[in-house]
């Protein structure tokens, strides 16, 4: 059955995240044919990455701009996004897991009523129901979920779901949309930008990461030009962080980030269960550890058994060679 | 201060996960608290010996909840709560949980409510934030940082690595994030006087609420385990080879580069 769903659509620094992409393709599939419908929230005028989400296969953007959505609060994207909710009664909402749709999307359910599927990496119609893939224990085990009354409302983990192909010829109308917000009540105060790059880990495609072996905070720098040599961020096990190497925020596994990359480096990382429910998901792993029997080998595609401080620099080198030469 | 925590019993972070029969398999399984729920009963306690009041530790689940429970009031929380949903649901999702302690938290005259902000078994990290929708709250998640004065609540909270400053006002629902403190053991003592400590237990009927009430807008139809990884290629040979190999390898076996 085709169901009209909207897209709640995510910028960052001024674009869109590859993830609203990933989600006009995911609510595709859940839509079997209807309409999908883009929802960007802001301040100034969104036409330009509303028509970016038509290239990407939304048949149509609604657009709503106030001075009160400048910046992201719950309260005022929940306003705004429940009214276009109510102008529009879809039957199925897609938005990315990130940390504005981890906010965003149960207050919405909640106040919906509805059912909410949270972090699903998989979608498929399957006869006329909707099956979302998620993982649980942190991918330690998989769970098949589908929402058995009203909406079908689901955010995807980025990088999971593959987006569409842009196609600039796909035509589709962006209408503005006028929204009351009133009681914003958090005010946010200021922002501090810690991560330099602006590439959030669960949306990298490529992390390098550092666990104990690093032994210290400058021991992070090799990782970091790795990292910048091939487009990529850094991240870290919880040992590195307890040892006060970096902040906590660069943490993956069971505690702290749960990432899929398509390239993941562990340097100096021992493998703890906790850690590889965090990574063993990403497409390829390599680790490089100066101990052979060190746990992170047995879910590495490829392993390195060095210090890391001679094998990170050698790499960089021949990386930098390679596109040299390319 | 009323302060109150949601609190969730999952599996110990060392377990190694198995399906058996369509469900997770929890024989012998060990449990703890859920480790950002952790955070947000040291974190209670500390505001409660700061401002005063009282700290209440609420979950719902099963009769076995109660050893986590107990172990929150070792650690100095006054006053706990077992919703006890084992004899009248089956199933539930996060709907389920919010609509059983929307009706718990109805005649509660409450300031603060602070929980983890993602358990590490199912990881919805729906409760906080559904919950303070219901009870027409303020909500801030993920946070990292939290100070009261008088009625202004100042918070960080960690957006994908970023710090954002938050202002806000009681009474409020907050999700807690890694960083924001250091929880503590229980001491000895603490086991001790937590053996009194008052643990009330109540079930859906006491909340006047019924099954249908609470029934669940998802389903679970299948649980499986991710294929097993492979053991990979451990590379031989003299460093500056393998470095040689394993790029190679990235660009044109794994096509990565």
């Amino acid at each position: 059955m085709s169901k009209k769903v909207l897209v709640i659509g995510e910028a960052r620094e001024g674009s869109l995240r590859n993830v609203t992409f990933e989600a006009i393709a995911a609510a595709n599939i859940v839509s079997d044919g209807g309409e999908v419908v883009g929802v960007l929230c802001g301040d100034g005028d969104l036409s330009e990455m509303g028509q970016e989400m038509v290239y990407y296969g939304a048949s149509r953007v609604i657009t709503v701009s106030n001075p009160d959505l400048k910046t992201y609060t719950s309260d005022g994207y929940g306003q705004a996004v429940y009214q276009v909710i109510q102008d529009e009664s879809p039957e199925g909402i897609i938005m990315g897991h990130t940390a504005i749709g981890k906010d965003l999307t149960p207050k919405l359910a909640s106040k919906l009523e509805s059912g909410l599927i949270s972090d699903a990496t998989e979608v498929i119609a399957e006869g006329g129901d909707v099956v979302f893939t998620r993982p649980i224990y942190s991918g330690k085990a998989f769970e098949k979920k589908m929402v058995t009354e009203g909406l079908v409302f689901a955010t995807i983990r980025p990088n999971n779901i593959p987006a569409l192909t842009r196609d600039d010829s796909l035509a589709g109308s962006i209408s503005e949309k006028e929204v009351e917000i009133s009681n914003i009540r958090t005010i946010i105060k200021d922002v501090l930008r810690k991560s330099s790059d602006g590439v959030d880990l669960s949306e990298a495609k490529v992390i390098i990461a550092g666990g104990r072996g690093v032994k210290s905070a400058e021991g992070f720098e090799p990782l970091e030009k790795l990292a910048e040599v091939l487009g990529g961020t850094v991240g870290a096990s919880r040992g590195a962080c307890d040892a006060g190497y970096c902040d906590y925020s660069l943490q993956i596994g069971q505690t702290g980030k749960v990432v899929t990359p398509d390239l993941y480096i562990a340097c100096g990382i021992s493998g703890a269960i906790q850690h590889l429910a965090g990574m063993s998901n990403s497409k390829v792993i390599v680790a490089i550890n100066k101990d052979p029997e060190a746990n992170i080998f047995n879910v590495a595609d490829y392993g390195i058994v060095g210090d890391l401080f001679d094998v990170v620099p050698k790499l960089i080198e021949e990386i930098k060679e390679m596109k040299v030469n390319a | 201060m009323n302060i109150y925590v949601l609190l969730k019993r999952t599996f110990d972070t060392e377990e190694k996960i198995s399906v058996s029969n369509g469900v997770i398999a929890d024989d012998g399984a060990e449990y703890i608290i859920n480790p950002y729920d952790e955070y947000a009963v040291e974190e209670a306690i500390n505001l409660r010996d700061e401002h005063g009041g009282e700290v209440t530790v609420v979950t719902i689940g099963e009769e076995e909840a109660e050893k986590q429970l107990r172990t929150a009031l070792a650690m100095g929380a006054d006053k706990a709560v077992l919703i006890n949903t084992e004899d009248d649901l089956e199933e539930g999702d996060q709907f389920t949980t919010v609509k059983i302690l929307e009706a718990f938290f109805e005649d509660k005259d409450v300031d603060i409510i602070l929980g983890g902000n993602v358990a590490i078994d199912e990881a919805s990290g729906q409760v906080g934030p559904r919950l303070a929708e219901r009870l027409d709250m303020p909500c801030v998640t993920t946070i990292t940082d939290i100070k009261i004065d008088g009625t202004t609540v100042n918070i960080e909270r960690d957006v994908e690595g970023d710090v954002e400053k938050v202002e806000t006002t009681l009474p409020v629902l907050v999700t807690c994030q890694q960083g924001l403190n250091e929880p503590r053991y229980p001491s000895l003592p603490g086991i001790m006087k937590a053996k009194k400590k008052p643990l009330d237990e109540l079930e859906i009927d006491d909340l006047d609420l019924d099954e249908d009430d609470v029934e669940p807008k998802t389903k679970t139809t299948e649980i499986f385990l991710p294929p097993e990884k492979e053991a990979g290629k451990v590379l031989e040979g003299e460093v500056d080879d393998q470095v040689k190999e394993l790029v190679s390898l990235l660009k044109t076996e794994a096509k990565v580069l």
